[in-house]
């Protein structure tokens, strides 16, 4: 009963944003007040009733309602409450539903927050993401339905994929899915932009904190994906350029473009067309990533035979979308007039710098994703664009992103001084210089990438100090009046700092990991030491454990260094019997230089056990530095000018605009 | 400068940029493109030895053997094979009779594998090994008998 009350509320919800898309449209576009607040209560009523659609099939989820086709196929009676629960969306219909919940979550934030926002404005943004909203409705209730009853109904369900019953990746999809979901917000406003007719500093203003909060939320799910596939897959390696990986960086890449693009239109009211298409891609991005993942085009071709319906709604979709947007982009786009002119080195000239290699990088990452479907689609060979590939395109085109980064804060808007802002740095290109040096004196030369890794961190590192020192006058006022400087700084200029920093910190990390990791494979028998990155193991034992839902060998190590012990360690390969699947459980022991990582195998016929050993040097400096930057963007969200709303429009309307109600705004 | 000059200047660095990166991505597909093939075709193509490649196919019944660290394992598409040898600890999805795929190098008439996929869904059958199956003419033979076995669902996939 439940279940089919969800899956009423969901057809529900269809029918509010049909209407929720068509008459604050007509009501912004005749002035009509009566018509545009339907927007708002529109969205309220989508998020109470996608709300309870959800709720009914976590309900069934967490009673483990065998009677449902969607709990038989990812869930089983043995398994833990958490994972009951977020075997609500670890499956491809019920993460769809997660998704319009999201996108629901979204809509009633603006019509509840939105209070500053012009009437008309916020009309048509909620109309838009009602126009989303539809599509993924239509798709969910033809092609994805989570609420499928399964009669006769039976006794128990086939279980979740026992590496997906892991923290990490409870709460991963719904973080990502808040970034995914969030640039919706950044898409809409465009839409409504255009069809408005206006890109103004106000409108940036509003366009801000969204696309930021997405892009922490996208930040923070793309890192715990990335720790995940880490310590979890017992690989070793923390970033693999798969293409599900691949589908999550592409709107990150694109979403931080969009991020610094548009507090140029902010600030200084140029560089507007960009930003709005950096919108409209950066959302593109975002529906091609939760496609790719989860419909499983990418995996091949073929996957689309699966289930044709499926896969031809999708395309339909993007094309629809991407296609429609870009169209209403370029018939209304060249009407939007840049106002704030500046010379190449200027701040803003860095902002596009950053821009274009950010917009190069996302374009390089989509390519090599795409190749391999679009050679197969045409009947060519079978390939696949592994790492070496990533590598070579991305790492050169950072490396100049990095170099700008430092400088780009130094310089002043519209005409700024580069030897100016260059003499400022000198404590970094001493800290670069110091880097270099370091890294060749300990590894050689034949690290080429190392020693590149490591002057960008670097570099960065110090240049995002030395803007701050700049900032508050450090040493050249005295120190009481530097401090009262620095506690005056605006939020928003802590958290560009922390965010650089936190990049910084990351890119040590990922140099680190990547270039100078260690890595042995071998047998072992209970009793055997072996000396691996400075460290003694020893294999002690292995005997079998048993788990709630899972039997396991457990194999225990004795880490030591210079004969005084360190650690024990107990690496797993556990069995879940309801699933029928082995997982690998790595033991990790992580410190600040680096990461003991081991793993146990299969048992040998003589009695001894495969054991892979890895040292990952830096690795929870990726992590750390992640945190830095979501961080520095929950501080610069949290910034005054956020907090205290956005300023109305000027009364004074450029020409040819037809002035629109300001009722609600608020200065 | 003049707007427009300055426009053109931005002009200029964007699409120098998108050249360099064009000229980047060309000369890494060149190297890092691995290409893919069935056990039937490296059987005929003695060429193929020098590059890196992938092979897929299913991990042949009583095939499997393990001496030290070293895994070595055949390879087939039901018309030939070819022996794949893997250090290190396979996935935990690697099964006789399962699709597999591998990454690596010819060597000696060996395949010495630096990397081994078998997806994470045994009901999964990687593309390129159905594709292997296609070609090799035992596609419908195995589809028939993974339905039998409920590993794939009846009548799903080509």
């Amino acid at each position: 009963m439940i279940v089919e009350l969800g899956h009423y509320a969901l057809i529900l919800a269809l029918a509010v944003a049909l209407i929720q898309g068509v008459v604050p449209m007509l009501g912004a576009q005749r002035r009509d007040a009566a018509f545009m607040e339907v927007a708002r209560t529109g969205a309220l009523a989508q998020f109470v009733l996608i709300a309870l659609s959800f709720g009914s099939l976590m309900y069934a989820h967490a009673t483990s309602d065998f009677s449902v086709a969607n709990v038989v196929a990812n869930s089983h009676s043995s398994k833990p409450m958490l994972y009951k629960l977020a075997g609500t969306w670890g499956n491809h219909e019920g993460s769809m539903l997660l998704w319009v919940l999201i996108l629901a979550i979204f809509g009633a934030a603006v019509a509840a927050f939105g209070v500053n926002l012009p009437q008309a404005l916020r009309a048509r943004v909620l109309a838009v993401q009602s126009w989303i909203a539809i599509a993924f409705y239509l798709f969910i209730i033809f092609t994805s339905d989570p609420f499928t009853r399964m009669i006769p109904a039976p006794l128990d369900g086939a279980g979740l994929n026992p590496l997906l019953q892991d923290p990490g990746l409870a709460f991963h999809p719904p973080f990502l899915y808040l970034g995914y979901v969030g640039f919706s917000m950044a898409f809409s406003f465009a839409i409504a932009a255009l069809i408005e007719g206006r890109v103004d500093a106000a409108w940036a203003r509003w366009v801000r904190p969204w696309t930021l909060a997405a892009w922490m939320f996208l930040t923070v799910g793309i890192t715990l994906g990335s720790w995940w596939a880490y310590y979890e897959l017992g690989w070793g390696g923390w970033w693999f350029w798969d293409p599900v990986e691949n589908a999550s960086l592409m709107p990150w890449l694109a979403g931080t473009a969009l991020l610094h693009s548009a507090s140029v239109v902010e600030k200084r009211d140029a560089l507007k067309g960009w930003t709005i298409f950096l919108a409209i891609v950066t959302f593109g991005l975002s529906l091609l990533g939760t496609f790719l993942v989860r419909s499983g085009v990418l995996t091949s071709v073929h996957a689309f035979a699966v289930d044709p319906a499926r896969g031809i709604f999708i395309l339909g979709l993007l094309v629809v979308i991407i296609g429609g947007s870009l169209a209403l982009f370029a018939w209304r786009g060249p009407a939007l007039q840049g106002g704030g002119l500046f010379q190449p080195i200027s701040r803003e000239g860095a902002l596009l710098l950053n821009n274009l290699l950010l917009a190069t990088a996302a374009a390089s990452v989509l390519l090599g994703t795409l190749y391999p479907l679009m050679l197969e689609a045409v009947g060519g060979d079978k390939v696949s664009v592994g790492p070496p590939f990533f590598n070579a395109v991305f790492i050169p085109l950072m490396a100049p992103l990095v170099a700008a980064m430092a400088v780009g804060p130094l310089l002043a808007w519209k005409r700024a001084d580069l030897a100016a802002a260059l003499s400022r740095l000198w404590l970094a290109a001493l800290a670069t210089l110091a880097a270099i040096l370091t890294v060749w004196l300990v590894h050689g030369l034949r690290d080429l990438v190392g020693i590149v890794g490591m002057a960008m961190a670097a570099w960065l590192f110090v240049g995002a100090l030395s803007e701050l020192a700049v900032r508050i006058k450090l040493f050249a006022v005295p120190l009481s009046e530097s401090a009262r400087r620095l506690a005056n700084l605006p939020r928003a200029a802590w958290g560009m700092s922390l965010a650089h920093a936190g990049l910084a910190v990351a890119i040590a990390g990922m140099t680190g990991a990547g270039v100078w990791k260690q890595e042995s494979v071998q047998l072992m028998t209970p009793g055997q030491t072996l000396s691996f990155a400075g460290y003694d193991i020893t294999l002690d034992a292995v005997q079998p454990v048993a788990g709630p839902n899972y039997e396991a060998t457990r194999g225990s190590f004795t880490l030591e260094r210079d004969g005084r012990k360190r650690a024990t360690m107990t690496p797993e390969k556990r069995f879940y019997p309801v699933e029928g699947r082995q997982t690998t459980e790595a033991a990790i022991r992580t410190t600040v230089s680096g990461d003991i990582y081991l793993v146990i195998g299969d048992r040998q016929g003589d009695g001894g056990y495969v054991t892979r050993f890895y040292f990952n040097p830096l690795v929870v400096w990726i992590w750390a530095g992640a945190a830095f930057m979501v961080a520095g963007g929950l501080l610069s969200l949290s910034d005054r000018r956020h907090r205290i709303g956005a300023p109305s429009r000027k009364a004074a309307r450029a020409p040819g605009v037809t002035p629109i109600g300001t009722a609600g705004a608020r200065t | 400068m003049k707007p427009k000059h300055r426009r053109l200047t931005f002009v200029v660095i964007g699409l120098g940029l998108l050249g360099i990166a064009a000229a980047l991505i060309l000369s890494a597909f060149q190297e890092s493109i691995v290409f893919f093939h069935s056990p039937s075709e490296l059987a005929k193509h003695a060429n193929l030895a020098e590059r890196r490649l992938r092979i897929g196919g299913l991990v042949e019944e009583g095939s499997v053997n393990r001496s030290g660290a070293t895994v070595t394992f055949r390879v087939t598409d039901l018309a030939n094979a070819v022996t794949v040898a893997y250090t290190g600890i396979l996935p935990d999805l690697f099964r006789e009779g399962q699709g597999v795929v591998a990454e690596g190098r010819m060597k000696d008439g060996v395949f010495v594998a630096d990397q081994v996929l078998a997806k994470h869904d045994e009901n999964y059958m990687p593309p390129e090994v159905a594709d292997s199956l296609k070609k090799s003419g035992q596609w419908q033979h195995m589809r028939q008998s993974m339905e039998q076995a409920g590993q794939i669902p009846q009548g799903a996939a080509r």
